[in-house]
């Protein structure tokens, strides 16, 4: 069971089952979802597989596999995971099923090739596996580049609205980010004794100047990716046009691999220029924590609303990297998961909403709790998730994240707790406008409008639900995943978490 | 004194079960949808009533024992990273054995009456689940042994709140109200969360006793920041100075609700948490003198608006929020009067209780009037209504041997003898407050019950279903007797939790506040009834300044839209402009440099995504290029 490739066989099975989807003639809709659906489940449950295989106290990376790719360069494909990779891996997997599930109907409503959709879906999910898994740099930067393209053809092919400008606009983000990235990876490259594999780039040394650029390279790539303010104007437009599933695993995983990156690159190998940067990060983080919030209370578009709650979520995932204790940093891993349910629920559910209205804006909603009872209890819970309430997965990870980064920068988590208020605002004034007060009569007119969660939908949403308040009571089995990993990563760049202060005082007399 | 728990043994290890009946009993109203509607309610009900049976046998369990300290249970760990540990973890101990027979016995009342006051409601069910839900956060709230615990209950209880104020979620005002009181509560939580993370910061815990056992190794300003956001979470929470105002508002919510929520449990949980962390306050000074000022500031606010009031669910809600500004200035003079502030807590929780189930037995024959204008002679029509009702009056006034003459008179009298002129001045406050109580409370009986009906047309009062009836006269039952057996029982009970006290009464005698209280009381109910006995007039009469504040809040309300609300929203859209037209402008201006008119990127097809790539992969040689430079230099 140990060798059993899991890793190669997990990133690569989604692909096939793209091809085979994919060669589907268009005229066999129908077969197309359920061989995607069924593909997706198989990974699935591959992934279970994977997740018992692994030991949380065992080794840091497990899983290692590593082939000859590009000899000249000593390119390798190497693939491990450790528990933060672990749980991503699991993230993906978790959704991708829910999320082919959820877009059963979508691709019709666009002109083009339904199997195409569903091999579009599942490529990116074999992109994002494998962005994850990727243990040599040059791997990660291709997945991080390719990851892209059919991100990129979801948004402008079966996207609403201004669709060719949102792809457009956020393939030309990701791709400067990119570029940047690049660069850093050729430096890394020449200094780093020409090779890309990360357990030796990790033992390399560096000038202090040059640290510093690699650094710059990579940070500003991932946060363009994240985004982290100001570089995030791409995401509200990229999230409103996707389509809603597309949308959940744009900003519920695509993204994480901005924060992912910080977390196994930025900090490992550049620990000194992390601890120099650690300051511009904190505040690019905090201030998007406050600026996605007001932004979000200031929308009129759901989706795009969404997409501005996440920014602030990316915020406490950015304040507990740069806090570098165990608290902050655990948190911050978990956070990424838990956004990926609680943002995840709340996209699908909107676009529920949105099938069913035919619009987007929050004023062609109002009261429609009195038509669709179930729908908008599910559109509360994931609100509530959003606002991170205790007893949903979402709490857990802010709280650990407030706790940690206040153990060593009061300030910074104080600001930060204000955040919780204003998740609040935005969260309750949108659930208020959509589903509650007086019916909107134009709402009655609609037949769509009448028919509450269908079986389909219930089966969609039933198990995020599950998940989030599953983990919101016992979080301990993702925890124990989790905290080897960031223990390990924080003693790459040597930091240690303080010790209470008090107690300090008391031993110190 | 240090203090510790012994480990649950034997019938007390299941004191989970507390939690978890009501809980999955909101579970399955929840979830069956309308499959549950024939039978939810009672179901709902019938749950309450096995918690009571099981607070009880646990507090006899308790009672038995020869060290009352308290119980420690941990279910399973839940926050498990490095430095901290967080388990699902209970405390059974006097207070919290108080605060769940109140909280079930009650709530188990309420429960019952709720089954017939819902019963022409079409969303009984949904009620009663998120009734449910609410008494299992509220258990878990003073049921947990550490602050995340009491955190988690904490937001729970708020959430049930906010589904039963905005219950009718169709009507406007209910939505605005549940929004407030969930938004203003978040600004209590924050000061709260910041409290815990300040302990695990100094301290490395969470749990009860090793907080309070540290206490005297922190700085006297870490105390005190401690004590302060403690009371920031407490005021929100119970309604108090400067965030008191979602409180009145929370009347949008079904009566039953504003009886056990927002007058009889929920709203006291701040007075739990004061005294609960009584450690904490004891250790600062400071953070004492903000509790009794808020305590004071917020009893006479209360009272002044209640006079003015014409809504005989919102002249009972300022009531409840100055009833709790007298427990919070009981709780912050410590000492013995920390044991006065609970009393006060369990039979306010009673007459309260009584008073809103008894206003709500009134709309329930009058057809949802809430306006006390449009009452009068009321007493004819609904005997049984009537008595309880004006058992809870005199309850609430004060009038001996009610049950609020044992729990309020001692709270004045303990605020008399506060060190230097802050004593003359807390105690002559809580006097003042006591004859205004009699006035305003006066006022509500005798326009509801008495003098010439002024109903509207198509009236016919009548009395309430026995399953209303039932729980109003068992709780009046309880606000004549519970002041009395509490104030002799209380104080004992609680000593294992808040240590032994003397209490000195150096300045007054008992005889004289209780004559000056007397004195206050007959005043203000006389002149009440002097004014009101004849009745009202319909409309709202132009007054005075003052009144003519009260009558709008005192202006706490227009303070916060001018203060937080309207610079809120220009600065939001001030936001989004910006960042349509600032942030987005300017990357896609340069994006436009590059490739030429921001037309063309508007309209850009795939075709132009390679020529981006391309001319942009063209410029990365360049910037490797440049780096190279830089760096091996």
């Amino acid at each position: 069971m140990k060798d059993f490739p899991f890793l190669s066989v997990l990133v690569a099975a989604p692909l096939v089952g793209a091809i085979v989807v994919a060669l589907l003639p268009k005229s066999k809709a129908a077969l197309a979802k359920q061989v995607a659906l069924v593909w997706s489940l198989a990974v699935l449950g591959l992934t279970i597989v994977m997740w018992t295989a692994f030991k949380a106290d065992g080794d840091r990376f497990q899983f290692r596999e590593s082939y000859v790719w590009i000899k000249a360069w000593d390119a390798r494909i190497t693939f491990e995971a450790d528990g933060i990779a672990l749980v991503m891996l699991a993230l993906i997997a978790f959704l991708v099923p829910l999320v082919i599930l959820a877009s059963w109907h979508d691709a019709e409503r666009s002109s083009r090739s339904v199997p195409t959709y569903f091999a579009l879906l599942l490529t990116l999910e074999t992109t994002m596996l494998g962005v994850f898994a990727a243990a040599d740099i040059f791997l990660f930067y291709v997945f991080f580049e390719v990851m892209l393209v059919p991100m990129y053809f979801l948004i402008g092919s079966y996207g609403a609205g201004q669709r060719q400008y949102a792809a457009v606009k956020f393939f030309l983000y990701s791709l400067v980010g990119g570029l940047f990235m690049l660069a850093a990876v050729v430096g890394l490259w020449v200094l780093g004794g020409h090779t890309f594999d990360w357990h030796e780039l990790q033992k390399a040394d560096f000038s202090t100047g040059a640290e510093r650029w690699l650094f710059l390279g990579f940070f500003l790539a991932f946060a363009i990716k994240a985004p982290f303010f100001p570089f995030h104007t791409w995401l509200p437009d990229a999230g409103s046009a996707a389509p809603a599933g597309a949308a959940a695993l744009l900003v519920g995983v695509l993204d994480k691999v901005g924060t992912f990156g910080i977390l196994r690159y930025c900090l490992p190998l550049f620990p000194n220029a992390s601890k120099y940067f650690a300051p511009l990060g904190l505040a690019l983080a905090l201030i998007g924590i406050v600026y996605g919030a007001l932004l979000a209370i200031g929308q009129n578009d759901l989706k795009r609303l969404v997409a501005y709650t996440s920014i602030a979520h990316f915020g406490f995932i950015g304040i507990g990297i740069f806090a570098f204790t165990t608290q902050a940093g655990s948190g911050s891993v978990l956070y990424m998961v838990n956004h990926g349910l609680a943002t995840g629920l709340l996209f699908l559910v909107v676009g529920m909403f949105v099938s069913r209205r035919g619009s987007a804006m929050v004023g062609d909603f109002g009261g429609a709790g009195k038509l669709v009872p179930v729908l908008a209890g599910v559109f509360f819970i994931a609100g509530m998730a959003s606002l991170a309430l205790p007893g949903t997965s979402p709490f857990v990870s802010e709280f650990l994240v407030l706790l940690g980064v206040f153990t060593v920068n009061k300030t910074v988590a104080v600001i930060a707790t204000l955040g919780i208020i204003l998740a609040a605002a935005y969260v309750l004034w949108m659930i208020q406008r959509t589903t509650q007060g007086e019916l909107n009569p134009a709402l009655t007119k609609l037949e769509s409008m009448r028919k509450d969660l269908s079986l389909r939908e219930t089966v969609v949403v039933a198990p995020l639900v599950v998940l989030i308040l599953v983990l919101g009571v016992y979080p301990k089995p993702v925890l124990d995943v989790i905290n080897p990993a960031v223990s390990a990563t924080l003693e790459d760049i040597g930091k240690k978490d303080p010790a209470p202060t008090a107690v300090e005082r008391e031993a110190a007399k | 004194m240090e203090i510790e728990f012994a480990a649950a043994e034997g019938w007390l290890h299941n004191v989970w079960l507390l939690i978890a009946v009501p809980l999955v009993s909101a579970a399955i109203l929840l979830l069956l949808g309308k499959r549950a509607d024939k039978w939810g309610h009672w179901l709902g009900a019938g749950s309450v009533g096995v918690t009571f049976v099981l607070a009880l046998t646990f507090f006899f369990q308790l009672r038995g024992m020869d060290e009352r300290e308290g119980v420690e249970l941990s279910l399973f760990e839940y926050l498990p990273v490095a430095g901290l540990k967080v388990d699902f973890g209970l405390l059974y101990d006097p207070l919290a054995a108080i605060f769940t027979l109140l909280i079930t016995g009650v709530g188990f009342l309420i429960h019952v009456y709720a089954v017939g006051y819902m019963s022409h409601d079409p969303g009984r069910r949904r009620f009663f689940g998120f009734f449910n839900l609410f008494v299992a956060a509220m258990l878990l709230l003073v049921l947990g042994n550490n602050f995340v615990m009491l955190y988690i209950g904490w937001e729970g209880v708020g959430l049930a709140s906010y589904l039963l104020i905005s219950f009718y979620f169709d009507r406007p005002a209910a939505a605005t109200a549940g929004k407030k009181a969930f938004l203003i509560n978040r600004v209590g939580d924050a000061g709260f969360a910041i409290a815990i993370f300040l302990m695990f910061a100094t301290l490395g815990t969470t749990q009860y006793d090793e907080v309070f056992n540290g206490v005297g190794q922190l700085t006297g300003a870490t105390v005190t920041a401690m004590g302060l956001l403690l009371l920031l979470g407490a005021c929100g929470k119970s309604g108090q100075f400067p965030l008191h105002t979602w409180l009145p508002d929370a009347m949008e919510g079904p009566t039953p609700v504003s009886a056990l929520i927002h007058a009889a449990t929920m709203v006291t949980a701040g007075v739990y948490l004061i005294a609960r962390s009584h450690p904490v306050f004891d250790a600062s000074e400071t953070a004492q003198a903000v509790v009794v000022t808020i305590g004071a500031i917020t009893l006479l606010i209360g009272c002044i608006i209640g006079c003015a009031k014409d809504d005989i669910k919102r002249v009972l809600a300022y009531s409840t929020v100055s009833q709790i500004g007298y427990m919070f200035l009981a709780v912050g003079l410590g000492g013995a009067a920390y044991a006065l502030g609970l009393i006060h807590l369990l039979a306010h929780g009673f007459f309260k209780a009584g008073l809103f189930l008894g206003a709500g037995s009134v709309m329930h024959g009058m057809q949802d009037q809430t306006d006390i204008r449009r009452f009068g002679g009321l007493a004819k029509h609904m005997r049984i209504t009537w008595i309880t009702f004006l058992l809870g009056y005199l309850a609430i006034i004060g009038l001996p041997p009610l049950s609020g003459f044992f729990s309020k008179d001692p709270i004045i009298h303990s605020a008399f003898e506060r060190h230097g002129w802050s004593g003359w001045v807390l105690g002559s406050v809580a006097l003042i407050g006591a004859g205004l109580t009699a006035f305003y409370m006066t006022r509500l009986y005798v326009l509801t019950f008495h003098g010439k009906p002024r109903w509207t047309e198509g009236q016919h009062p009548h009395e309430s279903p026995p399953v209303m009836t039932i729980p109003l006269i068992l709780l009046a039952v309880g606000s004549v007797a519970a002041g009395g057996l509490m104030a002799t029982s209380v104080p004992g009970w609680l000593e294992p939790v808040l240590g032994e006290h003397e209490e000195h009464h150096a300045r007054l005698s008992e005889w004289t506040v209780t004559a000056m209280t007397m004195a206050v009381v007959i005043l203000g109910a006389g002149l009440g009834f002097a004014l009101f006995r004849r009745g009202t007039a319909l409309q709202e009469q132009p007054a005075g300044p003052l009144v003519t504040a009260a009558r709008r809040n005192l202006y706490f309300d227009t303070l916060n839209e001018v203060v937080f609300e309207l610079p809120g929203k220009l600065l939001t859209r001030a936001l989004v402009f910006l960042d349509n037209r600032g942030i987005d402008g300017v990357v896609n201006g340069l994006a436009a440099t590059v490739g030429g008119g921001s037309g063309r990127l508007r309209r850009a097809q795939t075709g132009f995504v390679r020529s981006y790539a391309l001319s942009i992969l063209g410029g990365a040689v360049l910037v490797v290029a440049a780096m190279m430079a830089v760096t091996l230099s």
